[in-house]
């Protein structure tokens, strides 16, 4: 098992090498100038933007800026932020907590919700009960976030006026009352992301249980005497989680990409805020953090997920 | 084995007669050219204009005159659908054709030559599944987005751009799904004898190899044009897609965002327009899926 993680390690590292690459040359060989704002402001006189250009190493050969930019990545310096002045690690560090609370809670519910609901729809393949939940489930994939969560602002809000349709960041959970209050700005949100992550995750998980249906060794089980809960949960599942698990590791981009969106709806200030708010100001430091960051959280996810694989199969931990 | 027997004929008749049959791909696909043809002949049929501002009639409800109501600027909702949605389908079109072609190349090069030339062009692919999408599409846009509009003008250099972008980074299941098919084939008897006859590579991949995997290709085709539209609302819902003046669906939603209180309807219009249009696209695909390629399914 040491030997097959250290592998994995392995791999992602050069992985996470030529993603870093590709954001930073994408960056540098732009043909507008990565200075933005800083560089076309006529107060700034062309020995002082020399200067600055000079300060942050853009008088240097592309690649020894790209060897520096990266040393100082890992020691964990991301640089800091042409509007706010802050360091750039600082700005994420304020963000991340409110989308990684709503990314986490989104997908323990749709894992969850999409468990129970794809096994019901393989064992009860082309019943009512399967079809039912099949359209369902495509449905929900096909509605794009933008679009639900803005229903959802029409009836829960405008209509109803139940839930606060704008995320309220300045709020502090210190007792139960507030704690209520986040709950409630959150629901929506949350709401979104579940509704379209399950819908994917539900129609892997019927998938892969669908393959496992014929096989041998569920009869076995059956002509053993097992009961029909035990055949299921231990022999069909965990068969059918080996390729549930590499689909959804390939899939948890689509939550970040997700999250982005409702972050956008629904004003949550998490970091897919602050990559558009960067964007629009022309911050190329945090856009680039930020990016990078995805980047890094996707590695990390495939990551675990191979490593779930060796501890679910032990068939690719000695192979 | 009949040789013969272990080709897939991609235009037999039976396929169409097990799509016909099926109430579920008639609705969805009904409902697609419906949308098609109210997106191409609409905006000459539909004598309101899409650019045309009356603040008179700003945030105005669906009437008899303006059947999806106005917009902030008393634009006419409805002939700003038609418009939009060509652009939105020309898109999702385009990327799609851009995805498969550097698909398949991928795929045919990695699956036929093997070895080294299958290793790297793997990785290569690994490399992009590990890119993040819509940050990057983000990114791209924003460092090149008004270069190209300064070269290639206003619309169309963010068509080229957007739809370069999205293609450029939707392949790789594509080159996976072809490389692994002629992986598989090249094993076979009437590969293996067609290669003994002496037949050249090319005349190898493009009768025998290509017709072979081109079931789950149409498969995937499908599903990347509804994947390349939602790419696109994505963009111009966060506002860095298409100008203002061009009124996507998504761009529609973004505007449509603010008055969300005083006018709902804006939103449910364009809404509704990519949603089943997407809805429609995924239904065909997984349709399709069924008879193309019943190994997956």
């Amino acid at each position: 098992m040491f030997g097959y993680l250290l592998k994995r390690v392995l791999i992602a590292i050069p992985t996470l090498l030529a993603i870093s690459a590709v954001i930073f040359f994408i960056l540098a060989l732009a043909p507008g100038n990565p200075l933005g704002d800083l560089a076309a402001n006529p107060a700034i006189t062309p020995e002082v933007r020399e200067n600055i250009r000079r300060s942050l190493g853009l008088d240097q050969p592309i690649h020894i800026r790209y060897v520096k930019w990266s040393l100082a990545l890992m020691r964990g310096n991301l640089g800091y932020s042409f509007t706010s002045r802050l360091p750039v690690s600082e700005l994420i560090a304020q963000r991340l907590p409110t989308t990684l609370w709503i990314i986490g809670i989104a997908y323990l519910l749709s894992v969850a919700l999409a468990f129970p609901l794809g096994i019901v729809a393989a064992l009860k393949r082309d019943t009512w009960v399967d079809r039912g939940i099949t359209t369902l489930a495509f449905m929900g994939f096909s509605t794009p976030t933008f679009f639900s969560g803005l229903l959802l602002i029409i009836v829960f809000s405008v209509r109803l006026g139940w839930l606060p349709f704008i995320y309220d960041s300045t709020l502090q959970v210190a007792d139960l009352g507030s704690f209520w209050q986040l709950v409630k700005q959150s629901v929506m949100p949350i709401t979104v992301l579940v509704l379209f992550q399950t819908a994917v995750l539900l129609r892997f998980i019927r998938a892969a249980m669908l393959e496992e249906i014929p096989q041998g060794y569920v009869k076995t089980a059956r002509a053993k005497g097992l009961s029909r809960w035990r055949i299921v949960n231990l022999h069909m599942l965990r068969n059918a989680l080996i390729p549930v698990v590499t689909l959804v590791a390939l899939d948890i981009p689509t939550i970040f990409t997700g999250s982005l969106v409702t972050e956008q709806v629904f004003r949550v200030p998490g970091i897919g805020a602050l990559l558009i708010d960067s964007i629009y100001r022309g911050d190329t430091p945090v856009v680039m953090a930020i990016a990078l960051i995805y980047a890094v959280l996707v590695v990390v996810f495939n990551l675990m997920a191979d490593v779930l694989y060796g501890l679910i199969d032990p068939r690719v931990r000695y192979g | 084995m009949a040789i013969a027997a272990e080709k897939v004929q991609p235009g037999q008749p039976g396929i169409w007669r097990q799509l016909r049959g099926d109430r579920t791909t008639t609705l969805a696909l009904g409902l697609l050219l419906l949308i098609v043809l109210a997106v191409l002949l609409g905006p000459f049929i539909y004598p309101g204009s899409p650019s045309d501002i009356d603040f008179s009639r700003a945030l105005a409800p669906p009437s008899r005159e303006l059947p999806l109501g106005a917009n902030d600027l008393g634009q006419n909702q409805l002939a700003r659908l038609l418009v939009g949605g060509r652009i939105s389908l020309a898109v999702g079109v385009a990327a799609m054709l851009i995805a498969m072609t550097i698909g398949v190349l991928i795929g045919a090069l990695a699956g036929f030559y093997g070895r080294w030339i299958d290793g790297s062009l793997m990785r290569f692919t690994d490399l992009f599944l590990a890119l993040p999408q819509l940050p990057l599409v983000l990114l791209v846009i924003y460092l090149f987005g008004d270069p190209v509009r300064k070269a290639l003008g206003q619309e169309r250099g963010i068509f080229v751009l957007i739809v370069l972008v999205i293609g450029g980074l939707n392949w790789m299941s594509v080159a996976r799904l072809v490389r692994a098919g002629f992986l598989s084939l090249k094993q076979r008897n009437f590969v293996q004898a067609a290669i003994a006859l002496g037949a050249n590579p090319w005349r190898v991949v493009k009768s025998h190899l290509l017709p072979n995997v081109i079931g789950p290709v149409i498969v995937a085709a499908t599903l990347a044009v509804g994947n390349a539209l939602l790419a696109e609302s994505t963009l111009s819902f966060l506002g860095l897609g298409f100008s203002p003046d061009v009124p996507t669906w998504g761009r529609m939603l973004y505007d449509a965002q603010n008055y969300i209180e005083s006018a709902p309807h804006l939103v449910m219009a364009p809404g509704l327009a990519i949603f089943l249009t997407v809805l429609s696209i995924n239904t065909l695909g997984d349709r399709l899926r069924d008879v193309l390629d019943p190994a997956s399914r």
